[in-house]
């Protein structure tokens, strides 16, 4: 079971209030949990990455295990305590503007 | 009994304000979507329970919102809860707010690269939804000007957009380049008397009319001048800031540019100078009364460089004769003092009698006029920045 903590506005727009959990057959990888989440979610699609290019937005972060993966390959396989769920893949939107 | 529903969108959430049609006493509402900057939000004339929302987000990008019971609940259209949420092989149905530009073969080309800042080719790409413009018709159908510039067109109530593509693939696409707010495509007017007739303006690019529902488009800025292009009175390249027609005249058109307030008698061929006797003629808004087509309003603003009222006095001026012989209009506005702006999208009027005039300030006020413009009450004063108002009648 995969864990995912998304941002204040991410949840209101899914409506619920609390981490997602999905099962995801196959390797584990960054697009493997967006695709997921947004199958799942469908209204979440192009706020997290972009609609065309599938590119990441540019002030949406992802910390993984206390390290920021967000320039990492969205294809490399994430670690075991992601897998394992026993740490949540954390989706943020960066510190910035008003 | 009707009421009046002002649509307010502010850079951190949507407002309604109602009241009967008096409108002396207002109720204003919690803030919808909270947090968001809402560049727009409209009802459908058709049928005014029906509202689309332009939500965006400099962290997760576009959204749009629709309520179809005048602003009680909300939902992304083609999410509402219970519905499906993905296609039977699996793929997610979010598309609402999926703004793909055409690059097909058959229409897309040759759609590749605006003018940027720098004087080199940028390619296009989708920021966010400035205007939702509902069709005259059918509460489905709804068009959207969309920042990097192009005209979007929803049929099914907002669930899927397609480009109309022929207006970005105008042979002078490559010379559009963006005004200092970013290349957005701000005004759409549907011409009430022809259903194929549509104008649209972009900063900074200028008017565009079709005749064909959108296939092709014709640049119509002939008579205008700006000083801030090379060759003033070029084909492209200026920055119109709004357009407004009365629906009993569809061939007149008032424009506030950059600078100059004009006016046109036919559609766009030819337009002509009215700023007469006004303070300044920069500014972002102008408006036409409802019963009255010769009565135009605006709200003059100091300069380009200086984005507030002249002297510190919010002043609205009011012309009765289609452009020149402005008069101020004070009773109520701040006379000394005060330095908001009124963003292009910050102006409506009402169809009732009197008519009301309505405009929000970046300073969070939203001013009503319910007598034409004589005098004025702010109904509420603490909002975020305002956006975009909208007014309609709900019976």
């Amino acid at each position: 079971m995969i864990r995912v903590v998304l941002p204040y506005h991410l949840r209101n727009l899914a409506q619920i209030n609390s981490e997602v959990h999905l099962d995801i057959s196959g390797d584990i990888t960054i697009n493997a949990i967006l695709t997921a989440l947004e199958a799942r979610y469908p209204m979440l699609a192009g706020t997290i990455r972009d609609h065309t290019t599938q590119q990441r937005r540019p002030f949406v972060r992802y910390y993984v295990c206390g390290e920021d993966l967000s320039l990492e390959p969205p294809d490399a396989q994430l670690p075991p305590q992601i897998i394992s769920g026993e740490e949540p893949f954390v989706i943020l939107g960066a510190i910035a503007g008003g | 009994m009707s009421k009046v529903q002002v649509l307010v969108g502010t850079k951190k959430g949507a407002f309604i304000l109602t009241s009967d049609t008096k409108r002396a006493k207002w109720d204003v509402s919690e803030p919808f979507f909270g947090g968001w900057e809402i560049y727009h939000i409209k009802g459908s004339p058709v049928d005014p329970n029906r509202i689309y929302v332009s939500q965006t987000s400099g962290w997760f990008g576009q959204i749009i919102q629709r309520s179809d019971d005048g602003g009680k609940t909300w939902f992304q259209p083609g999410f509402k809860p219970g519905d499906a949420t993905t296609t039977p092989d699996g793929m997610p149905v979010g598309e609402s707010n999926k703004f793909a530009y055409d690059t097909s073969d058959a229409e897309g080309k040759p759609l590749t690269t605006h003018q940027f800042y720098d004087g080199t080719q940028k390619p296009w790409e989708f920021k966010r939804v400035w205007h939702l413009e509902p069709s005259l018709t059918d509460p489905d159908t709804v068009y959207a000007g969309v920042e990097d510039a192009a005209l979007f067109k929803t049929t099914d109530g907002g669930k899927s957009w397609k480009e109309l593509s022929g207006l970005r693939g105008h042979s002078t696409g490559a010379q559009w380049s963006p005004g200092a707010g970013g290349m957005g495509l701000h005004t759409i007017i549907l011409d009430p008397k022809n259903k194929n007739r549509i104008y649209i303006a972009i900063s900074a690019a200028g008017v565009f009319r079709t005749d064909d529902s959108g296939k092709t488009w014709s640049p119509i800025n002939k008579g205008l001048s700006s000083q801030y292009i090379p060759d003033p009175n070029a084909e492209v390249g200026h920055c119109v800031h709004r357009i407004a027609m009365h629906p009993s005249r569809p061939d007149v058109l008032y424009m506030q540019k950059h600078w100059d307030v004009m006016r046109t008698n036919n559609a766009g061929e030819l337009w002509h100078e009215v700023s007469d006797n006004l303070p300044s003629d920069f500014g972002f808004v102008i408006d036409v009364h409802a019963h009255e087509p010769e009565t135009i309003y605006v709200i003059p603003i100091k300069s380009d460089s200086e984005h507030f009222p002249p002297d510190g006095k919010l002043r609205v001026y009011r012309s009765r004769t289609g452009g020149n012989n402005w008069e101020a209009l004070t009773n109520g506005l701040p006379q000394k003092d005060c330095y908001v702006n009124i963003l292009r999208e910050a102006m409506s009027v009402d169809r009732l009698d009197p008519c009301g005039i309505y405009f929000g300030t970046t300073g969070g006020q939203v001013y009503a006029s319910a007598d034409g413009g004589d005098s004025w009450n702010a109904i509420v004063q603490n909002l975020p920045p305002v956006y975009s108002v909208e007014v309609q009648i709900v019976k």
